[in-house]
């Protein structure tokens, strides 16, 4: 069995999450572009007077796959690298994970991370 | 005929500089708008040149120079198709700077072309393009070319014998004692188009959404490359309208750039005040504001009086943006804030600080009176034009796309095209490789 853990982390902090992670064992991730928001809220932008109320704002989504017994210290490592203590840091969450293959191989489960 | 060389080189220069203003007003406009309407933005300038180019060549010039018709337009058919207009004779005729006035011909189309597509700005996001075209070339022949015979060519607007600036003070030697100053526009093209963006945004009412949902610019690059390119051009359009390369044309280039770059600052400045940033789109906007001011002044200020005019006109249009949300108009790109309160200011402004006429200046109070009645004059004259021909146009075409085009984006719904790759979903699915038809 293996878990899946999600980070939504500040676009400026991806480096440093990056190489925590590294660090920490983990060899490969998935990082996409992401926008959301959360206690933060949004932020007001003015175009010749008129203000716009902009709910999402831009943030970065980073996927790792891990065997069972790593989550809680990959977690760990995503919130030390990721962590500036103001409203808007992000969440990170982890999930179980059934099973996973690797295409290139065909290998199963924990062989297969 | 002798001509001189160095006056014609400069009005070709200064026909071509005007006539890149439009697609500058092109990028300038469509940076502003949303995404899925920049082609159907620019398209209208682009179209307006099409439409305004045909028409000028066929009867513009003739309504606007030929043979007086009670002070308020020129007989279409005395030149009709240029006819006379270039060669007379078998010679070439005479322009106004001892050039050949096919020199003359090129720089007044430049202007018809840019005051019709100004008045787009209004129309963002939800204007039929067969409409626009179609007012494109009624607007131009019922409004702009009369407009352009009232004030420069020896209309009513003008300071002839017969115009109304000599029936309030008088004429001396056979021309108004107070003679009216437009120098390169104030009236027949910023206070013109303002005033018809103002009154097609009232026929043609609000975009879906407007005040409520968020219409931000989606691109403000093309705003300042807008911004960049306006601004050279309108050293065609100022110190061309010397008509010639001589020290009118040097002050009118001085003035022009003294009254942006403070135009420029007093935009930034009312809006870190009001708003508490200096914005791009804040420095694009009071660079036209300031380059709309001076337009009508640009011959008669000096420089110093030209940073204040520009200064108050920046600061003042930046203030009048804002009103169209209180007052629930939807003039979509400012047309009436930028175009119509700084050519009414500059218009008027001339009678406050114009060297030796102004009121500031020592001139007494009859050339501001002067001014303010050709600027009054001309927007009723554009406000009642304009209504008839949209109010016609409503009825007889329609002004609007359909709901679901205005809100799936009128660049695809009127021009079967999407200004970028990601708005047609291609880039990640290879969508457009599937299947094409030639």
């Amino acid at each position: 069995m293996s878990k899946l853990v999600t980070g939504i982390i500040q676009p400026h902090r991806l480096d440093d999450v990056k190489s925590a992670l590294e660090a920490a064992g983990v060899r490969g991730m998935t990082v996409s572009e992401a926008s959301g928001y959360g206690r933060q809220k949004g932020h007001t932008e003015v175009y010749r007077g008129a203000e716009y109320t902009v709910d999402l704002v831009p943030k970065v989504r980073i996927e790792v796959l891990v065997p069972d017994a790593d989550a809680a210290a990959i977690v760990d490592a995503v919130v030390g690298a990721a962590q500036t203590g103001r409203i808007g840091d992000g969440k990170v969450w982890v999930v179980p994970v059934d099973d996973v293959a690797r295409v290139r191989t065909g290998e199963h489960g924990d062989s297969a991370l | 005929m002798d001509w001189d060389t160095g006056n014609a080189a400069w009005m070709l220069t200064s026909a071509s500089l005007v006539l890149l203003m439009t697609p500058g007003l092109a990028f300038f406009y469509g940076g502003m708008v949303r995404g899925k309407s920049v082609l159907n933005m620019m398209m209208m300038s682009f179209g307006a040149m099409g439409v305004v180019g045909v028409v000028y060549v066929l009867w513009g010039w003739s309504m606007s120079y030929g043979a007086d018709v009670a002070g308020l337009f020129g007989n279409p058919f005395d030149q009709f198709g240029l006819s006379g207009t270039l060669v007379a004779d078998g010679v070439p005729v005479a322009g106004l700077g001892n050039y050949p006035q096919a020199i003359d011909v090129a720089f007044q189309v430049t202007f018809a072309i840019i005051t019709v597509a100004l008045i787009s700005g209004a129309l963002a996001d939800r204007t039929r393009f067969s409409t626009w075209l179609v007012f494109a070339g009624a607007w131009a022949t019922l409004v702009y070319f009369p407009m352009a015979h009232m004030v420069w060519g020896g209309g009513l607007l003008s300071g002839a014998e017969t115009g109304l600036a000599a029936k309030l003070f008088g004429v001396t030697d056979g021309a108004a004692t107070v003679a009216p100053i437009d120098f390169a526009g104030g009236t027949v093209v910023h206070i013109n188009a303002g005033v018809a963006a103002l009154v097609l945004a009232l026929i043609i009412g609000r975009r879906k959404g407007f005040g409520t949902e968020p219409m931000r610019p989606h691109n403000l690059p093309f705003v300042m490359l807008g911004a960049a390119l306006l601004w050279f051009g309108w050293f065609g359009f100022n110190a061309g309208s010397a008509f010639g390369a001589d020290a009118t044309a040097g002050l009118a280039w001085v003035n022009t750039t003294a009254a942006t770059c403070a135009a420029m600052l007093g935009w930034l400045l009312t809006e870190r005040i009001r708003d508490g940033h200096a914005t791009s789109l804040g420095a694009a906007s009071g660079v036209v504001a300031g380059l709309v001011a001076i337009t009508p002044a640009a011959g008669a200020l000096n420089p110093v009086t030209s940073l204040i005019l520009g200064a108050v006109a920046g600061g003042l249009s930046a203030l009048a943006v804002g009103l169209k949300y209180k007052l629930g108009f939807d003039d979509s790109l400012d047309v009436v804030g930028v175009h119509l309160v700084s050519g009414f200011w500059g218009t008027i402004g001339v009678g406050l600080l114009g060297d030796g006429v102004g009121l500031f200046l020592g001139g007494g109070i009859r050339q501001f009176v002067v001014q303010l009645v050709i600027a009054v004059v001309a927007i009723l004259v554009s406000g009642v034009l304009t209504l008839v021909i949209g109010l016609v146009l409503q009825r007889f075409m329609g002004w609007r796309v359909s709901h679901e085009a205005e809100v799936g984006g009128i660049d695809l719904a009127e021009h079967g095209e999407t200004g970028y790759e990601t708005l047609a979903q291609a880039t990640v699915l290879g969508r457009e490789n599937k299947e094409i038809r030639v």
